[in-house]
C-alpha cells in the first residue's frame, strides 16, 4: 500500500497570459485586420499583416501623416504579443528590446521591460527575467501594476526566495483577475519560507474567495486541494476533510480531492467514511491516477472493517481493470509506434477548439491520448505538441503557394499573350499623339510668357484682332499705293487713312487694358484644358506602364520565391519528422512509465484477492 | 541494495528525460526559425501577389468593422460594386467575437478603374431581442491612382452603416 500522505507538488499559479493590445478607437485598418486575426488564434496571419505594416510606416517620409501613427505603440506591442501566442519567443523579445531601447515614454518603457521579463519568465531564464524588471524606473501603467509584482513574487519563489516573494505578495492587493493566484501564490510562499500555520490560514483564505471566472474556482479548488493535504499530514483530519469538502466534485482537482478525502479518513481509522468518496471515485475514468489508486484502497478499506467478501470481489474488479487498462496501453504504445498519435494530432476538427489538448482526450480511436493527459500537461511537451501543429499548417500553407507558382506563371503568360502584339500601335499612335500635344503645351507656354512681358511693357498691337490686324495692314497698303502724290484726291484719301488708323490706335490703346485682362482669362482657362489634357496623359502613361507591369519582371522574383518556398519546405519536413519523434519517444516512455505502474498495481490486486478471498473463507468458516 | 538500483534507475530516468527535454527546447529553436523564414516568404508573396493581382492603380478594398458595443449578431454582407456582386460572407461566431472585440474584416479587395463608382452594402443578422435585420446602404466613392481602402461600420438597431473613406 502507497503511503497515504504525499505531499501535492507546490507549483506556482502562473496567470499571465499574453493578449493583443486594443485600443479605443481604430484608425487604421491593417491594425484592425491583424486584431482581427489575433482574436482568432490566426497569430501567423496577424503576425505577417503587422509586420508589413510597420515595415512600411518605418519607410515613410513622414509617418507622423500615416494612420498607423495613432496606434504605434500597441502596435509594436501586439506584434510581440502574436509572435509569444505564436511561441516564437526569439522573436517577441527582440521586438520587445528594440521598444526598450527606443526613445520612447517612460510608461511605455516600463511596459516593455515587463514584457521581456515575462518573457524570461516563461523561458525559465530567471536572472534574465529579474534583470528586464529591475528596469522598470518610474510611472507604470496602472493596466500593468499587479501584473509586474506578481510576476516579480513568481520570480522570488523560483529564484528560491520565498521570504521576498512573501513580502511582494501581501503588498498586492490585486484585481479580481489575479485575487484568486495571488492569494494561493501567498499561501505557498509561506509555506516555503517554513511558516506553516500562517500558510494554513493563507491557504484556507484562497479556498473560501469568491471565484470570478473559471480559472479562479479551479485555483480556489487548488487551493483546497493543497490545504486539506498539509492538514491531514499534520494530522488535523476534521479540518482537511472541510478544506477537502470545498472542492467542486466536477472540477480538474475533484479526483484527487476525493483521494485524499478518503486518505484523511483512513488515516483516522474512520475507514466506513473512507468508502464514501473512493466508492464515488472507483466509478470514474480508469485512466485517471487517482481511480486506479482508489481501485486499491477501496478494497483496502472493506478488509480493514473485515468485510473480506466484497474487498475480495473489489480487488478481483481491479484486477481485471489493471488487466484491460495494460491492454490498453499496450495498444496505445504500439499505435504510436504506428504513427497514428501524430495522425490524430493533426486532424482538423480537433484543432477548431482552444482547448484541443483537453479534447485530444475525447478523440475516439486514438486511445494513446487517454493517458497522456498528464504528460500534455507539462509546458515542454504542450510546446512540443503546438509546434508540430504549426509545422504541419506551415507545411501545408507552403504546399499551396508552391501550386500557386504555377497560376503565376499563366496570369503572367496569358498577359503577355494579350498585350504584345496590342502594344506597339499603341505605342505609335501615343508617339503621334504626344508629339501633337507637345507642340501644343509648348504654344501655350509661348502665349503665357508674351503675356507676362505685356504687363511691363505694353504692346498692344499684340493684342489686335484679326479683323483688326487686316485693316492695319490694308491701311499700310493704301499709304504704300498713295505713295508721295499731292494731287487733291491723293491727300484726301492719305487723311482719310491717317484717321482711320488713329481710329484702330485709339481703340487699341483705349481697351489695352481690358483686352490684356481677357487674354488673360482665356489663358487661364485654358490652363483648365491643359490641366485636364494632363491628367489623361499621365493616366495614359500609368496604364501603359501598368500594362508592362502586369507581366514583365516576375521572373526573377518568382524563381527566388520557388526556390525559397522549397527549402523552407524541406526544412519543414525535416523538423517535422524529428518533433514528430520525440513526441512519440517522449509519449512512449510516459506510457511506459505508467504501464510499469499499473503491473505493480495488478500484482499488489492478485496478491490482495487471494488474501481476501482467504480470509473471507476463514471468516466464513468461523462463523459457522 | 535495492534503494540504490532505484535511485539508479531514477537518475537514469531523470537524465533521459532531462536530455528529451533539451531536445525538445532545442527543436523548439529550429521551428521559430522556420517561422521567421516561412512568415518572410509569406510577406514577399503577398507584395508579389498584390503587385501582380490588385496593383494600386486599380486596387479597392472593403473592410468591416462593427460599432463599438455593439451587440447585434450579425450574419451576413453582400457587397455590389455598380450593380457586380463582389463578396458574399457569412460570418463564423469566432469571426463574430472578433469583431466585436475591435477586429476589422477586409472581407473584398479588387480591382476596379479609376473614376466614380457605386457601392451597395447589404447586411443580414439578428438583433439581441431577436427581431431579425436586413438592411441596404448605397455609397458612391471615387478611385484614383492609390489604392482605394474602404471601412464599413455596421451597427444594428437603427444606426445607419457608415462607411469611412481612408
Amino acid at each position: 500500500m502507497r503511503a497515504p500522505y504525499q505531499l501535492l507538488g507546490l507549483g506556482l499559479a502562473v496567470g499571465l497570459a499574453a493578449r493583443p493590445a486594443t485600443s479605443a478607437d481604430l484608425r487604421d485598418l491593417y491594425f484592425g485586420e491583424a486584431l482581427y486575426h489575433a482574436y482568432q488564434g490566426q497569430f501567423f496571419e496577424a503576425i505577417q499583416r503587422l509586420d508589413t505594416e510597420l515595415a512600411q510606416y518605418r519607410d515613410l517620409d513622414e509617418p507622423g501623416r500615416d494612420t498607423l501613427t495613432y496606434h504605434i505603440h500597441d502596435a509594436e506591442f501586439s506584434v510581440g504579443d502574436f509572435e509569444l501566442n505564436y511561441r516564437m519567443h526569439l522573436r517577441a523579445g527582440r521586438a520587445i528590446k528594440a521598444v526598450l531601447e527606443g526613445a520612447v515614454d517612460p510608461a511605455v518603457r516600463n511596459e516593455a521591460a515587463y514584457r521581456l521579463a515575462r518573457i524570461h519568465f516563461q523561458k525559465d531564464q530567471l536572472d534574465d527575467a529579474r534583470q528586464a524588471l529591475d528596469r522598470i524606473e518610474g510611472p507604470v501603467p496602472e493596466a500593468i501594476r499587479d501584473d509586474v509584482e506578481f510576476l516579480r513574487a513568481n520570480i522570488e519563489m523560483a529564484t528560491g526566495r520565498p521570504g521576498d516573494a512573501v513580502k511582494v505578495l501581501e503588498q498586492l492587493h490585486g484585481g479580481e483577475s489575479l485575487a484568486g493566484f495571488t492569494a494561493y501564490n501567498l499561501g505557498i510562499a509561506l509555506l516555503q519560507d517554513g511558516r506553516q500555520h500562517e500558510a494554513v490560514e493563507q491557504l484556507d483564505k484562497a479556498g473560501r474567495l469568491a471565484p470570478g471566472d473559471d480559472a479562479g474556482l479551479a485555483i480556489r479548488d487548488k487551493s483546497n486541494l493543497v490545504l486539506g493535504s498539509i492538514l491531514s499530514e499534520s494530522g488535523n483530519v476534521d479540518r482537511a476533510q472541510q478544506s477537502l469538502d470545498r472542492i467542486r466534485l466536477d472540477g480538474p482537482f475533484s479526483n484527487q480531492a476525493l483521494l485524499r478525502a478518503g486518505w484523511a479518513e483512513a488515516s483516522a481509522e474512520r475507514f466506513d467514511r473512507a468508502l464514501v468518496p473512493w466508492n464515488i471515485l472507483v466509478d470514474r475514468e480508469p485512466t485517471d491516477v487517482a481511480v486506479q489508486e482508489a481501485l486499491l484502497a477501496a478494497p483496502h478499506a472493506y478488509a480493514s472493517l473485515n468485510v473480506h467478501g466484497r474487498a475480495a470481489v473489489m480487488y478481483q474488479r481491479a484486477l481485471e481493470l489493471f488487466g484491460s487498462q495494460i491492454e490498453r496501453v499496450d495498444a496505445s504504445i504500439a499505435r504510436i509506434g504506428e504513427g497514428r498519435f501524430l495522425d490524430a494530432l493533426i486532424r482538423e476538427e480537433i484543432r477548431q477548439d482552444e482547448d484541443w489538448v483537453i479534447r485530444l482526450r475525447s478523440l475516439p480511436d486514438a486511445p494513446e491520448t487517454y493517458y497522456l493527459m498528464e504528460l500534455m500537461a507539462s509546458h515542454d511537451f504542450q510546446t512540443a505538441l503546438h509546434n508540430y501543429l504549426d509545422l504541419e499548417d506551415l507545411r501545408s500553407k507552403l504546399i499551396t503557394w508552391k501550386t500557386g507558382f504555377d497560376s503565376f506563371d499563366d496570369i503572367i503568360r496569358l498577359r503577355g499573350q494579350n498585350y504584345e502584339p496590342l502594344l506597339p500601335e499603341v505605342d505609335a499612335q501615343f508617339r503621334e499623339l504626344d508629339s501633337r500635344m507637345r507642340l501644343r503645351l509648348e504654344q501655350r507656354k509661348h502665349l503665357g510668357r508674351r503675356l507676362q512681358a505685356m504687363l511691363t511693357a505694353p504692346r498692344p498691337d499684340q493684342l489686335a484682332t484679326a479683323e483688326e490686324r487686316i485693316a492695319g495692314d490694308r491701311l499700310d497698303l493704301i499709304d504704300k499705293q498713295l505713295g508721295g502724290s499731292d494731287d487733291p484726291a491723293s491727300v484726301e484719301l492719305r487723311e482719310r487713312a491717317a484717321h482711320l488708323r488713329g481710329a484702330l490706335t485709339w481703340r487699341l490703346e483705349t481697351e489695352y487694358h481690358a483686352r490684356l485682362t481677357a487674354a488673360h482669362e482665356h489663358l487661364i482657362e485654358l490652363n483648365v484644358h491643359v490641366d485636364a489634357l494632363t491628367r489623361e496623359y499621365e493616366a495614359f502613361v500609368r496604364t501603359r506602364q501598368a500594362a508592362t507591369h502586369s507581366y514583365v519582371g516576375y521572373d526573377v522574383d518568382l524563381a527566388r520565391l520557388r526556390e525559397r518556398v522549397g527549402d523552407a519546405l524541406g526544412r519543414v519536413d525535416s523538423v517535422m519528422a524529428r518533433q514528430g519523434h520525440i513526441i512519440e519517444t517522449v509519449a512512449i516512455k510516459r506510457l511506459q512509465a505508467r504501464r510499469e505502474r499499473l503491473v505493480a498495481q495488478q500484482t499488489q490486486a492478485r496478491y490482495a484477492v487471494a488474501d481476501s478471498y482467504d480470509r473471507a473463507a476463514r471468516a466464513s468458516s468461523e462463523s459457522r | 541494495m535495492v534503494a540504490i538500483a532505484l535511485l539508479l534507475l531514477g537518475s537514469a530516468r531523470g537524465w533521459a528525460q532531462q536530455n528529451d527535454q533539451k531536445e525538445m527546447r532545442g527543436l523548439d529553436d529550429e521551428v521559430q526559425e522556420i517561422k521567421s523564414d516561412v512568415l518572410a516568404i509569406s510577406a514577399e508573396l503577398s507584395r508579389l501577389e498584390e503587385k501582380l493581382l490588385f496593383p494600386s492603380g486599380t486596387q479597392v478594398a472593403v473592410f468591416v468593422a462593427l460599432a463599438k458595443g455593439d451587440t447585434m449578431r450579425l450574419d451576413a454582407v453582400r457587397l455590389q460594386i455598380d450593380g457586380q456582386l463582389v463578396a458574399h460572407y457569412i460570418y463564423s461566431a469566432k469571426e463574430l467575437e472578433a469583431l466585436r472585440k475591435g477586429g476589422v474584416q477586409r472581407v473584398y479587395v479588387g480591382n476596379v478603374t479609376t473614376g466614380d463608382h457605386k457601392l451597395e452594402v447589404l447586411i443580414d443578422g439578428k438583433l439581441d431581442s431577436g427581431t431579425d435585420v436586413s438592411r441596404t446602404e448605397h455609397f458612391a466613392f471615387r478611385k484614383d491612382v492609390k489604392p482605394k481602402l474602404l471601412g464599413l461600420t455596421v451597427a444594428g438597431a437603427n444606426t445607419p452603416i457608415t462607411l469611412g473613406d481612408w
